[in-house]
């Protein structure tokens, strides 16, 4: 049986960044992951990154447009070591080699980026996430003799020895369907957000919340749950990404009397104030009339305003989305957008150095955590310094923490456990519904419901929509009946772990009676920092009904403020 | 919305049973992607339909496949597209060639693709020493090296690749545009190294043979076969290096052959690629022992009237209009400075008039607001059409 010092679960930025961490502080490292690491979803990151590196730049004016971002959720001792160290994160990355953009000078150079004092956005024209995970994947090339990379790996859960420590995994060999347990002394979750649990969204199929799932399954909190990112770009069509990237480079928004409405919402950063700000004006355009397209649902965002050479190499890859997906020359005329789902700011519980307090020897980092660095609403180009950052401390700590334990041993019989639960599954009669049937509905009636705008009626429709569904996910059949990339049965087990986040997500937003950052409630349209300054934390406890806590948020330098773009 | 028939390629490794096309119908709109489609078909049909898939978007590079025979991303390929190309009125999607199947429409990129990759030392080993802060690096390089870094290693170049058919351990067009990534990095420490790596290996840089397969299959426009002819260059000019694979002298003796004569002299290009660049290679050793050993060749081809002893013996003989025509070519390539070195670049588009104030902010927001409706003025201030990437200098 694989035993290793640190066992990472997810191979996208967070994970791979970890896993590097860990092997340069002396520990064997194993990471595991559904998909080739390159496939993770954060390849599909555009924009940037954000570093207080310049000069004239400061992590306090870094820190400070973060916690005004988080609508003053975010944890400040987070927040403060994410902007300190930022710097130095993004100098090794340009030492590994990411081939960020330059400046005349040679030296590295910014764009503007939505809800920043400063242009601090680091980038690699519109392909950010993509350059630097397929650099650290070069790494984990480079790092072959030390960690180990179990590629098209299916984490089935995470196990826990007699005291509760996480003690490894089980895992399916998604080529063989053969099931294996991992032994480790430490778990790093790294396996990302749950945005297909929403439709559309501008997440990946494989975002499904696994991570999230199994970590509640035993017994670590889920926190901000309630707060969803809808990001102001999405193509109206598909719900493809249009990277912020696109409005640092100076592109408007109009509606459709052609007004460039930010004027009325946040006059002074126009466009790029915080996108639960952008959202919610753009939904208000909408929801008033004053949207485009055919059913009204759209904007117009006008990229023929940045100089189209600058088009060509800055946004490069919008320029395609917009030809390939929309038949639309981006550089010729407005392309329609709309807000869209893109994000998870909550996720499992965890402190500053990636440790989930409720589970001794689990880990979690990027966006399956919740630290909390994002609050309420996470600026752009705050997520890929996040995983790094996170990734970062959660590999090095977990090694360290390796250092003085032995290797824990585990009974086999765990892995029983969820051959059986497989095996059943495929053997379902064909009387229930289709998988597929099940994820549609959740996905559309979470964008109904849990949206730009909430209201108490809505979020009960969609609590009883969810738990109904979750009943007819125990009965829903599958069609393939083999081992060999299965995935179908991977297909229902997920739908299952997306549930469960969908429920946290949609009992979160109806505790909260108030409206700040992501999460506006109609029926509660002010802020209200007497009663809701504080997370709401969402637990299973082996019961079925989830528990509902909160606890306080870390306010260090930073006081409360109302929140003006 | 339309109705498409897809015909897709399945294979199951546990029945025994050899691969078999698989017919189904979905309804979907025109414009949208065979991914759509396949997985449409998955959800109200079949859900044992194998294929990596993920983004949807053409950047997670997980669906690589072949329709109507051509090597594409299933989701960066429309329905409406598709049928344009179909042989038989259906969309015909089969699993990538060159690798391994191993179920339906997944093949194994571990054994093929990737271990390619791992062939060419894939990280940056740095110059040093390390800078405290960042390298001080020209933009144009960090541009010119991202488009290597567009590859998404979607394997479509290598299922198509006609040398790798030929040649299995060929390292192969997705990898050696990833070694570009490092040769064209100035941050690393031995391009010199690589390029001698690349070069005497006898499935490296020279097994290409310029088919064009690989630009034409990249749904990123990273242009691999470029790639690895940039790769040559700077060996051969920058680095001066001579392979034993007779690469270099065979490149030599091919542009001198047709700068001297207009046209290619197919009796000389042998000799003079293993003994060097003159009239007299054919009596060296190396090039005699070659002729030898291709004698039967030889001899087959004179059989078959593809060669006469007279043609082999003289040049192709063009009008001299024609010949000056072409040594003015020759002139005018050569006599380039080496700053002036021009190059094909996806990130990089030549001047156009909007370059003016590039880096700044965009114009007035009142200005652009007046025409959000109509569309086409930005449009007819620009004088280059579409967006194909432009020649323009690099390195």
């Amino acid at each position: 049986m694989p035993s290793h010092d640190v066992l990472i679960i997810g191979a996208g930025l967070a994970g791979q960044r970890a896993a590097l961490a860990a092997a340069d502080a002396g520990a064997s490292v194993a990471i595991l992951s559904k998909v080739h690491p390159v496939r993770s979803h954060s390849v599909a990151a555009a924009g940037g990154i954000n570093a207080a590196l310049k000069p004239e730049d400061t992590w306090e004016s870094h820190a400070y447009d973060t916690v005004k971002g988080s609508d003053f959720l975010g944890d400040q001792d987070a927040i403060e070591i994410m902007c300190r160290e930022a710097p130095d994160e993004l100098l090794h990355l340009e030492h590994i080699g990411v081939t960020f953009h330059r400046n005349d000078a040679g030296e590295l150079g910014t764009r503007a980026f939505g809800g920043a004092s400063a242009a601090r956005t680091y980038y690699v024209a519109d392909i950010t996430g993509q350059a630097i995970l397929h650099v650290l994947y070069e790494q984990i090339t480079k790092y072959h003799e030390t960690v180990n990379s179990y590629e098209e790996w299916f984490t089935t859960s995470l196990i826990q020895d007699d005291e509760g420590t996480c003690v490894g995994c089980i895992a399916r060999d998604i080529r063989t369907g053969e099931m294996e347990l991992f032994n480790a002394k430490a778990v790093i979750l790294a396996s990302g957000g749950n945005g297909q649990t929403f439709k559309p969204t501008t997440n990946a199929l494989i975002c499904t919340g696994d991570g999230i799932a199994q970590a509640y399954a035993i017994g670590a909190p889920l926190m901000d749950m309630e707060m969803v990112q809808y990001h102001p770009t999405t193509l109206a069509e598909n719900g493809f990404l249009i990277t912020e990237g696109a409005r640092g480079e100076g592109a408007h928004l109009l509606n459709s009397d052609g007004e460039r409405f930010m004027e009325k919402y946040a006059p002074n950063k126009m466009e790029l104030a915080s996108r639960d700000v952008v959202s919610r004006a753009e939904q208000t355009e909408i929801n008033e009339g004053r949207g485009v397209g055919a059913d009204g649902q759209g904007i117009l965002l006008d990229i023929t305003v940045v100089p189209r050479k600058r088009t060509l190499e800055a946004l490069r890859e919008i320029v395609n989305i917009g030809k390939d997906f929309a038949g639309t020359d981006i550089t010729r005329e407005p392309i329609v957008i709309r807000p869209g789902q893109h994000y998870i700011m909550g996720g499992v519980k965890t402190d500053v150095h990636g440790q989930v307090p409720a589970v001794h020897g689990l880990y979690a980092a990027g966006e399956v955590a919740c630290v909390s660095v994002h609050g309420g609403n996470r600026l752009g180009a705050n997520s890929l310094l996040d995983t790094l950052i996170f990734g970062r401390r959660a590999g090095q700590h977990a090694a360290q923490r390796a250092k003085s334990m032995p290797m824990p041993t585990t009974p086999t019989s765990r892995l029983r456990q969820d051959l059986e639960h497989i095996d059943a599954i495929i053997a379902r009669e064909r009387t229930g519904r289709r998988i597929s049937e099940i994820k549609d509905e959740l996905g559309t009636m979470m964008n109904r419901n849990v949206a730009v705008y909430r209201d108490a009626d809505g979020l009960a429709t969609a609590h009883e929509t969810v738990r109904r569904l979750k009943e007819e996910a125990t009965t829903a059949y599958i069609d393939d009946r083999g081992t060999v990339f299965n995935q179908d049965v991977l297909g229902a087990i997920e739908l299952g772990y997306m549930l469960d986040t969908a429920e946290a997500t949609v009992m979160a937003a109806i505790e909260r009676k108030e409206s700040r950052g992501a999460q506006f409630r109609t029926d509660f349209p002010e802020r209200n920092d007497d009663e809701w300054l504080k997370h709401i934390d969402i637990s299973r406890n082996g019961d079925e009904e989830p528990h509902v806590t909160h606890s306080p948020v870390t306010m260090t330098h930073w006081e409360l403020e109302e929140r003006k773009y | 919305m339309a109705e498409f028939t897809l015909k897709l390629r399945r294979y199951d490794p546990e029945s025994g049973e050899a691969a078999y096309w698989d017919h189904h119908t979905v309804d979907l709109e025109p414009h949208l992607s065979v991914l759509e489609g396949i997985l449409q078909a998955k959800a109200r049909f079949d859900g044992s339909i194998g294929i990596r898939c993920s983004c949807r978007a053409a950047i997670c590079g997980s669906c690589g496949v072949r329709i109507n025979g051509q090597p594409a991303l299933a989701c960066h390929t429309h329905l409406d597209q598709a049928m344009k190309g179909s042989r038989d009125g259906t969309i015909e999607v089969e699993p990538m060639g060159n690798m391994p199947v191993l179920k339906d429409l997944i093949v194994d990129m571990d054994a093929v693709h990737w271990s390619k990759i791992r062939r060419v030392t894939p990280w940056l080993i740095n110059k040093q020493p390390v800078p405290e802060r960042e390298y001080i690096v020209p933009h144009e390089a960090m541009v010119d090296v991202t488009q290597s870094m567009a590859c998404i290693q979607c394997g479509a170049c290598v299922s198509d690749c006609l040398s790798m058919e030929v040649d299995p351990l060929f390292i192969g067009p997705a990898a050696l545009a990833k070694a570009y990534r490092f040769v064209g990095d100035p941050r690393d420490a031995q391009h010199s190294e690589r390029l001698n790596d690349l070069a005497q290996d006898p499935h490296g840089i020279y097994d290409c043979t310029h088919c064009f397969k690989c630009i034409e299959a990249c749904p990123k426009g990273v242009a691999p076969m470029s790639q690895i002819m940039r790769l040559r260059r700077i060996s051969s000019r920058d680095h001066g290096i001579v392979d034993r694979n007779n690469g270099e002298r065979h490149e030599i003796a091919f542009t001198n052959l047709v700068r001297d004569h207009g046209l290619l002299w197919e009796a000389e290009l042998l000799p003079r690629s293993y003994g060097g660049d003159s009239w007299l290679a054919k009596f060296g050793p190396a090039a005699g022992q070659e002729l030898l050993s291709s004698l039967p060749v030889i001899g087959k081809a004179l059989l078959r009237g593809k060669v006469t002893p007279m043609g082999a013996l003289k040049a192709h003989k063009l009008p001299d209009e024609d010949l000056q025509q072409v040594k003015r070519i020759y002139e005018t390539v050569e006599g380039r400075d080496e700053a002036e070195r021009y190059e094909l670049n996806l990130y990089i588009s030549g001047y156009d008039e909007d370059m003016e104030g590039a880096e700044g902010p965009a114009p007035d927001a009142a200005t652009a607001g007046a025409q959000g409706g109509d569309g086409g003025m930005a449009g007819a201030e620009s004088g280059q059409p579409g967006q194909s990437p432009e020649r323009s200098p690099s390195r």
